[in-house]
């Protein structure tokens, strides 16, 4: 019996990330969620620009590639298009999500907008080769923070999970990482209630998802993930930051 | 018995399966050199596998399929 | 006769659209435009469409963006300001090969320039609007049920050449009340199999983008759109003549500054002076064929534009500088009087006796 093998929703193509990216575990995440809720026949997923930008290569299911951090208003057209048939996630990174694309991100949030978002958070921007991201932590020396990131010069990380859970809107928010099997187990039950949130009309969904760049890092893959697990879980301390379903049942 | 396969042709020889397997029975076959130009995974012991799928679990690039 | 109502211009581009088919709206509040979105907010529920005032114009054409992908017509509207901001959006509709209606009720700039009416994007609506090598079809009413004809005309050379479309008013344009029929609109279908609605696991993944890294793809996919391009000049232009059989001068405006100028060419005409009118109804395609031919009879051309001359450009390429062409303009919010049109009529009639 097959108990593990690449989900139908990820298409059969060798992934150009760089080895050990962890961007291949969470895009085979959300074709293992889209298999297992069977609905690549009306998902639409929207690509983000940077590393991820040819997501839309990768994933079977209709695929938009959106500017620089709009993801989540082209999302929002697309499902406002046909919001029985239609379910959009985007896929973003740090850079997209947390930097160029705030405003949409807050404003779809503070809608409720029935979209999932798959937030890729690995503190740095990796298609551009290397700068400062607006999650890269205190200190954190990238291309153009060569000294460490200053927090007198250039401000502090956003924690977004923290941030929106701050909104009234959003329905579900948690933040996850993908550094070892136990965590990728949990990364993976949060994308499906995600998606489930969407399919049953609860509202915004997001997933921060917390990542590794070996390449950027200047580590090999293995130490990428103990860096992460040192320096990045202290500061985005993994959790649910919203669940609104689960607060009002708890009531 | 468990059964692992691996389309090496697509490994990047990131390690991370090697650093996840918890029998220890994965290397990088630094004899060997892919398509790609990395040094693929390779198994050891066939039969030392517990078919855990932690390997597969933590492939970024999905080449590897578990049977039990 | 058709039954006629009298409507503001904004309001109807608004019930233009409807009656077109399209159901979703997006847009963010700006003067002088505000009606279309005020009209949308109010007619879009009742006829189970989408209203939505989103975060910023660069949001709003972004929804556009993700309705259009999915195949369905979509419209946003603002003004000059507001279509800076929403020029990336425009870009990537362009790179995408996608379809929608984008209104620009002008006014004054640059910078945040004033809310009086104004001309002064028609570099920035017929060169693109943002990066890269693209075009809109640009569409200028000068009358209300120009407005409403141009918006469902509009909507489907969108389609039909899978381009975003932008309809060029002004202030003036959107505030001012005509009768307007909406009879006999018809729209067409076009194929939409492209669009990304869901597999339905039945065929291949479609993808909306505008992203090729290979230089000789994205090579071809730019000279591919020119061929479209080509197809749209030689087939699509659009453009009104006045009085133009006999004329030796021909004045040259669109939108309210047509308007102007047809008064002021009524009086000139009755100073015994010869002059017409060519009105572009298309900024892009620019109504090139009309303008050359006219060299063989007038002896000076005006562009009367509210802007510094912009259109006196195309106005010069279109005939090949074989005739001069003079300047009428006033900017910043003010619109041409018909004496100073027709001063500058006067003005053309002497010198060309003098040529």
């Amino acid at each position: 019996m097959v108990v593990f093998e690449k989900p139908k929703a990820l298409a059969d193509v060798p992934l150009h990330y760089c080895p050990g990216c962890t961007h291949g575990i969470i895009h085979r995440l959300v074709a293992e969620v889209i298999d297992e809720l069977g609905i690549e026949g009306k998902t639409i997923g929207v690509a983000p620009v940077g590393c991820s930008v040819m997501a839309y290569d990768y994933f079977n299911c209709d695929m938009v590639e959106a500017a620089h951090g709009r993801a989540p208003a082209v999302a929002t057209g697309l499902k406002r298009s046909d919001p029985e048939n239609h379910i959009v996630f985007t896929y973003q990174g740090d850079g997209d999500l947390a930097s160029l694309g705030m405003a949409e991100t807050v404003h779809s949030a503070a809608r409720n907008e029935n979209i999932t978002v798959i937030f890729v958070n690995n503190a740095i921007y990796g298609m551009t080769g290397g700068q400062m991201a607006p999650t890269s932590l205190p200190g954190q020396v990238t291309q153009t923070s060569p000294y460490g990131r200053d927090t007198n010069a250039c401000g502090f990380p956003i924690k977004v999970c923290e941030m929106l859970s701050q909104l009234d809107g959003p329905e579900y928010l948690e933040r996850v990482s993908v550094n070892n099997v136990k965590n990728i187990k949990a990364a993976k039950k949060a994308i499906k209630k995600a998606f489930e949130n969407q399919i049953n009309g609860k509202g915004f969904s997001l997933v921060e998802v917390v990542s590794t760049c070996p390449t950027n890092w200047g580590l090999t893959p293995v130490k990428a993930l103990e860096w992460l697990e040192e320096n990045m879980l202290p500061y985005y301390p993994l959790g649910v930051y919203k669940d609104r379903s689960a607060q009002k049942e708890g009531e | 018995m468990a059964k692992v396969s691996f389309r090496t042709d697509f490994c990047k020889g990131c390690g991370l399966c090697v650093e996840a397997c918890p029998t220890k029975i994965l290397i990088l076959a630094k004899d060997k050199i892919n398509k790609k130009g990395h040094h693929p995974v390779e198994m050891t012991d066939q039969e030392k596998c517990i078919g855990c799928a932690f390997c597969a679990t933590m492939c970024p690039d999905c080449i590897i399929t578990v049977e039990r | 006769m058709a039954d006629k109502v009298l409507m503001k211009g904004n309001e109807a581009i608004a019930e233009a659209a409807i009656m077109a088919g399209c159901r979703h709206y997006f847009g963010y509040p700006i003067t002088p435009q505000t009606e279309i979105a005020a009209y949308m907010a109010k007619r879009m529920p009742k006829i189970g469409g989408v209203f939505l005032q989103a975060e910023s114009e660069v949001a709003a054409i972004n929804m556009v963006y993700g309705v259009s992908s999915t195949g369905k017509r979509v419209m946003t509207s603002s003004s000059s300001p507001g279509i800076s901001l929403k020029s990336e959006g425009i870009s990537y509709m362009a790179g995408a090969d996608l379809p929608a209606l984008i209104v620009n009720v002008q006014r004054g700039g640059p910078g945040l320039g004033g809310i009086q009416p104004s001309q002064s994007d028609y570099f920035q609506a017929t060169r693109g609007s943002g990066h890269g090598d693209y075009h809109l079809i640009v569409l200028a009413p000068s009358s209300v049920q120009e407005m409403a004809d141009l918006t469902i005309k509009g909507f489907d050379l969108g389609d039909k050449y899978r381009m975003p479309v932008m309809l060029l008013a002004d202030g003036t344009m959107g505030q001012m009340m005509e009768p307007v029929s909406f009879d006999n609109v018809e729209t067409k279908e076009y194929d939409k199999s492209w669009a990304v609605t869901g597999t339905k696991c039945e065929r291949k993944h479609n993808i909306i983008n505008s992203l090729y890294l290979k230089p000789e793809e994205l090579e071809k996919e730019n000279f591919a759109r020119f061929e479209r391009y080509k197809e749209i000049e030689a087939n699509e232009a659009m453009y009104q003549e006045y009085k133009m059989d006999d004329a030796e001068i021909c004045v040259v405006a669109f939108g309210i500054a047509a308007r102007v100028a047809q008064n002021a060419i009524d009086a000139a005409r009755e100073e015994g002076i010869k002059v017409g009118m060519i009105r572009p109804i298309t900024l892009w395609p620019f109504p090139k064929a009309p303008m050359l031919a006219a060299t063989d009879k007038v002896h000076t051309f005006i562009s009367v534009e509210m802007s510094m001359g912009q259109m006196i450009e195309d106005i010069k390429l279109a005939t090949e500088c074989r005739r001069p062409v003079e300047l009428c303009n006033r900017v910043g919010g003010m619109i041409p009087t018909p004496d100073e049109v027709l001063d500058s009529i006067r003005a053309a009639a002497q010198k060309g006796g003098n040529k």
